[in-house]
């Protein structure tokens, strides 16, 4: 546990010490305030409008279920986007630089190592989406949505976070390039975005496989503020498997040389 | 203290180390010599856990580095060929953290950085990045990082490499203090390194080991066919050759210069021709400008080691 905390911790000082955790949480930062805004206006027009036609008094519009669901579902897509740019590096310049051979001849073990750099990308996840929670305070100071749903939304985005760092480590455990991780951990990550895109035209039971391989599929559930152990089961699984190829890939590296 | 049995490591077809075994004893330090590509990285990346082997086994401190590799790795200290820095740390939060991860107990943590720091002179650049450092010391920084955690086992894969030649000098040094209480191997392509620093060598070409003995006694052996460069001067020059061919003990004179003034001498197996060699010039009446041994350098080495082996196996044959 010690061992993996000092990695972790040397992730999240790389992060800061570079330009890249600035940038990813300053692009975050101004992409979900513009999401953040236009959701906003769109849902006070919507509650005026209500309230002129009478139908209901926008004190009656739900803001978890009609302004902040959408907007997280949204936002996940700024993380396609990013975070590739924080998996990219984890391993590939470890490899690049020959720091690896620092870390392979420690005593530590491979797990140790990739469950510290998967807590060390968590970290800044984690930073990224601790930005998102003063727009909601703000909702709470001047609106009363509830927080509990909220709170299920943020385990959700959590786990979904993991499936793409443990997809994004793996994949920049397989080459030096970082360019090459980036692009195709981006390429994987909207793969998986629009798996079930295609699925109506693959009969009832494509449709169904790719409903439950896609990533936003289960995320819903969470937003929504339900826990189905089933999205749980398959976030979980997810990124331990995501994981495990990640330890599998570094100790085939070790056999090929 | 470091064992190496029949060990083998094959790339797909390519064989980069051949059925090597050697041992190093507890407090000595072993040369490990052998030109780019011999396999001196590919045996010390096997000891130190980076990557298994194919064939055979190393134990370091007692521990087999592929059954038991924590123990193995916690008691071995190893500076890779290129130093692994992290740029964006300072010197002294790289020692922290590689002190963290060797296992180095919190409390001792700051006094052992500042110790090894002081032992390879890069205290004074305790607060750089290790990214903004020179040549000369990211290569101490390596060296301070292998010893952090005090092991009884270092592997140096070319400790000097890159040094201005005070702080070579410094290095050697350095490594003559630490054994004794380190066992230590070092890898090198320089010979002159090798007879300084170190008790034991292992010369090792295609992945297999050549030779295996103290400086001194590889010096002796190789001297046994040694080249002399002699310089004469006056213009019936080109007979000096023939003069010089006649020498009792002399096996080959070739010519090194353009002007036929130079030759280089070959002498018989263990004999010293030196003086023979300057009264048949002073007696011929030339001029004797220049009579010195030519320096082996690590090719001729191999050249005559390797040319050695396939005699032995013809005559086997």
């Amino acid at each position: 546990m010690r061992n993996t905390l000092a990695i972790a911790h040397k992730e999240v000082r790389a992060y800061f010490a570079s330009p890249i955790a600035y940038i990813v949480i300053g692009f975050f930062a101004l992409l979900f305030g513009w999401f953040y805004i236009g959701i906003l206006d769109w849902f006070v027009r919507q509650g005026m409008q209500m309230g002129q036609f009478g139908m209901q008094g926008p004190q009656n519009m739900n803001v978890n279920q009609q302004m902040i669901r959408p907007l997280l579902l949204n936002m996940t897509v700024v993380f396609l986007f990013l975070l590739p740019l924080v998996t990219m590096r984890t391993y590939a310049e470890e490899k690049r630089s020959g720091t690896i051979e620092l870390l392979l001849t420690s005593p530590l073990t491979d797990l140790q190592i990739v469950l510290g750099k998967f807590l060390g990308a968590m970290v800044l996840y984690s930073a990224m989406l601790a930005v998102t929670m003063i727009h909601f305070g703000l909702l709470f100071k001047f609106g009363n949505p509830d927080w509990k749903p909220l709170a299920v939304a943020y385990l959700g985005l959590f786990l979904f976070g993991g499936c793409f760092v443990s997809v994004g480590l793996f994949i920049s455990s397989l080459t030096k390039n970082q360019i090459v991780a980036g692009a195709a951990t981006f390429g994987v990550f909207l793969l998986l975005w629009v798996v079930d895109w295609i699925g109506q035209s693959l009969g009832p039971t494509g449709e169904s496989l790719t409903k439950y391989l896609s990533m936003t599929e289960h995320l819903d559930d969470f937003v929504k503020g339900v826990i189905d152990t089933k999205h749980l089961v398959y976030y979980v699984s997810f990124i331990t498997f995501g994981l495990f190829l990640t330890m599998r890939s570094v100790d085939a590296e070790r056999w090929r040389g | 203290m470091i064992e190496v049995e029949h060990l083998t490591k094959r790339y797909g077809t390519v064989t980069a180390v051949d059925d090597v075994t050697f041992r190093v004893n507890k407090g000595e330090i072993l040369g490990f010599l052998g030109p780019n590509g011999a396999g001196k990285t590919t045996t010390m990346r096997v000891l130190t856990g980076y990557m298994p082997a194919t064939d055979g086994r190393a134990a370091v401190a007692g521990y087999d580095v592929f059954d038991h590799p924590i123990e193995a790795k916690r008691r071995t200290g190893y500076l890779p060929e290129t130093p692994p820095l992290y740029p964006d740390m300072t010197v002294r939060e790289y020692l922290h953290f590689v002190g963290k991860i060797k296992g180095v107990a919190p409390k001792d943590r700051a006094a052992r950085v500042d110790q090894v720091m002081a032992r390879t002179w890069v205290a004074d650049m305790a607060n750089r990045a290790c990214g903004k450092l020179s040549k000369g010391y990211r290569q101490r920084v390596g060296l301070a990082q292998a010893l952090i955690h005090n092991p009884e086992v270092l592997i140096l894969d070319e400790p000097t490499a890159g040094l201005d030649p005070k702080q070579i000098n410094e290095t050697r040094r350095l490594i003559k203090a630490l054994a004794g209480d380190h066992t230590i191997i070092l890898s090198t392509h320089i010979l002159t390194e090798v007879e300084q620093t170190c008790q034991r060598v292992v010369i090792i070409n295609k992945g297999r080991v050549v030779a295996e003995d103290t400086p001194e006694n590889l010096t002796r052996r190789l001297r046994g066919s040694a080249t002399m460069f002699v310089q004469v001067d006056g213009d019936r020059a080109a007979e000096a050759q023939a003069a010089l061919a006649r020498v009792d003990g002399v096996a080959r004179v070739t010519s090194a210069n353009d002007a036929g003034t130079a030759f280089e001498i070959e002498s018989e197996s263990g004999r010293d021709v030196r003086r023979e060699l300057a009264r048949a010039v002073i007696g011929g009446g030339w001029g004797l400008l220049e009579l010195r041994p030519m320096r082996l350098s690590l090719e001729d080495v191999f050249l005559s080691l390797t040319t050695e082996e396939r005699q032995e196996e013809t005559v086997n044959a």
